[in-house]
């Protein structure tokens, strides 16, 4: 018993050594994207790495903030010429605004749709809802990708190419947050909506006072599951955004990136600019997080 | 009962204008931006299509191309080996790591699951271009850590080099592809019924029989998932081919995703990326249901 007790944990203690190794070299290309923004171009280019800087300068964000300009923002009246341009700023900036805004809008747009169906789907019995139900999950077997060309045109002849909401549309019309919803909302008892029709509340206010606050964990999960895919969704931003006013701040970098490949501190200065503030938000929001993706696979 | 039937009846309409009212936002976005597309893939994949021309119907010529089109067969071989690589080293490192950590303190158990999720969150391109500073061929780190410890005798190019090219794009593939599965298996573990564990080791299982025959049994439909997961991403590869290589050199990192997009922006061939779009999603559909049915037999 003793001998067996003694190899079981030994096991344990060199497997959780590998994995504290494994651990350190799936955080390193972080560390080396944040210590690589701070370092000057002659650690940078030295042929011995610096593992850790030894002098700290700020030189490579000066130069992203520099080097190109863009208004603050570009409001333009639908049906008109007239638009109203913000002041002048790095167009670094401009794009971290625009992916802030596509995110939060994909998000609450997102979740306002699918919670609603998400609980039509799960508690209301109407016609065509397997049929239904049974395209979502098709669909979402699906990768994504493979309408691009489609889209593409679609939303040229939608006069919505090169504008953010031509990367917003299709991450809301994806089906993964109404079947997540679905999974929520059948955990609602159907008395308690039987007792609210009983008193008499209508439809909206059965959805908004019953079963709009016992979905609530579920709605958060998915919305900060749809900033962060949406923040990240590389794919749809490259073939929709052209103009440099309009890009993303991960097509930013992929710009910046082709046009200065070896400047590397450059780079790494875009690249923590876009990773660092969607890490602070994943790790603050990471329980509900965590619940969406475990709750998606229930049943998957 | 002729009221009743009335009753239910009036309460059936009420409920089909209710559901359908309630999916309606939703489905202007799905039938819109989802389904149309996927009509409009299919479709247009038997006309000769490109830009600012009608369209010209040419049957299945799209498709009888797209099987004598070297380019094409060469990136479904590589796609493949992506898939075949990818997929069972993702399981069984991600099945590893949780079995190790799912029982550890809650705090060090959450901190390595967020440590190995973090180059997901990361986001492709950032984790990207730090990979090609590291691969790169005289600033890089791994040039400087084979050379300086004697294992290479002379710097690699490792993205322009054929022979290394795809297996690199694979490494990197894998950093961001164990974070979900991670987090699936440790959650599912979690959920084992401890009572069958227990009995069975008052049976005198052994440890490898225990997981063998109760936990990996309890934990099938999360690893059905996470392979159909892992194969999706993994034919989705796509940022750190058009950002790392753009499918070189000679090629030899086209994937379909990236053939596809190729067609579409360089070539303006969009009916023919089409007919390739309409390849893939039968591939990995056929794909999909052969892993359930595996599953459902086993």
């Amino acid at each position: 018993m003793k001998t067996k007790f003694n190899r079981s944990s030994c096991y344990k203690i060199i497997s959780v050594i590998a994995i504290g190794i494994m651990a350190v070299a799936f955080a390193f290309p972080l560390y080396w994207i944040i210590t690589g923004s701070f370092k000057t171009s002659a650690a940078i280019n030295a042929t011995t790495p610096q593992w850790w800087p030894t002098e700290w300068v700020m030189d490579n964000y000066r130069k992203l903030f520099s080097r190109q300009m863009a208004p603050m923002w570009d409001f333009h009246i639908p049906f008109t010429d007239i638009s109203f341009a913000g002041p002048e700023m790095p167009a670094a900036i401009r794009w971290l605004l625009n992916t802030v805004f596509m995110a939060v809008v994909s998000m609450v747009l997102t979740c306002a749709t699918a919670a609603m169906a998400g609980y039509a789907l799960a508690k209301k019995r109407f016609a065509g809802r397997t049929i239904m139900f049974s395209l979502i999950v098709c669909a979402m077997a699906l990768p994504k990708q493979v309408i691009l060309i489609p889209l593409l045109r679609e939303m040229s002849s939608l006069n919505l190419y090169n504008t953010i909401w031509a990367v917003i549309y299709p991450i809301v019309g994806w089906p993964f947050g109404v079947f997540l919803m679905k999974q929520f909302a059948e955990g609602i008892p159907g008395e308690m909506m039987e007792a609210a029709r009983i008193d008499g509340a209508g439809e909206w206010k059965t959805f908004s006072t019953i079963v709009l606050p016992m979905i609530k964990p579920g709605v958060g999960a998915l919305a900060i599951f749809t900033f962060i895919n949406s923040w990240n969704d590389y794919f749809m931003q490259l073939i929709m955004l052209t103009s440099t006013d309009n890009l993303t701040i991960s097509l930013g970098i992929a710009k910046l990136q082709a046009e200065n490949a070896t400047d590397f501190g450059l780079i790494m200065a875009g690249a923590a600019l876009a990773a660092i503030p969607i890490i602070i938000i994943f790790l603050i929001f990471q329980k509900y997080f965590t619940k969406g993706i475990t709750m998606g696979a229930v049943k998957g | 009962m002729a009221k009743k039937n009335s009753m239910s009846r009036a309460l059936m309409r009420r409920e089909t204008i209710a559901g359908y009212a309630f999916m309606f936002p939703s489905l202007i976005f799905f039938v819109g931006f989802v389904i149309y597309p996927m009509i409009q893939c299919v479709f247009t994949s038997l006309f000769d299509s490109t830009m600012n021309r009608e369209d010209i119907f040419i049957g299945l010529a799209n498709y009888t191309e797209l099987f004598q089109d070297a380019v094409f067969m060469g990136a479904l071989k590589n796609t493949f080996v992506i898939v075949i690589v990818s997929v069972p080293v993702v399981c069984i490192f991600s099945l590893w790591v949780s079995s190790v950590i799912y029982n550890l303190h809650g705090a060090a158990c959450s901190a390595f699951r967020c440590i190995f999720y973090l180059p997901v969150v990361t986001g492709s391109v950032a984790v990207t271009v730090v990979w090609k500073w590291m691969f790169n061929n005289y600033y890089g780190i791994f040039n400087y850590l084979g050379t300086s410890t004697g294992i290479l005798e002379k710097n690699i190019n490792w993205l322009g080099d054929e022979r290394y090219a795809l297996g690199c794009i694979i490494l990197i593939l894998l950093t961001t592809s164990v974070g979900q599965p991670i987090v699936l298996y440790v959650s599912a573990l979690n959920n084992v019924d401890q009572s069958l564990v227990e009995a069975a080791e008052v049976d005198g299982a052994t440890k490898f029989q225990c997981f063998w025959r109760i936990k990996w049994q309890q934990i099938m439909p999360t690893t059905l998932y996470i392979l159909v997961i892992t194969t999706i991403n993994s034919f989705q590869c796509f940022a750190l081919i058009q950002l790392l290589t753009s499918g070189g050199p000679n090629h030899s990192t086209d994937t379909i995703m990236y053939y596809i997009y190729y067609n579409a922006f360089k070539l303006y061939r969009y009916g023919y990326g089409n007919a390739m779009g309409v390849v893939l999603a039968i591939i990995i559909a056929v794909l999909s249901a052969i892993q359930f049915k595996m599953a459902k037999t086993d």
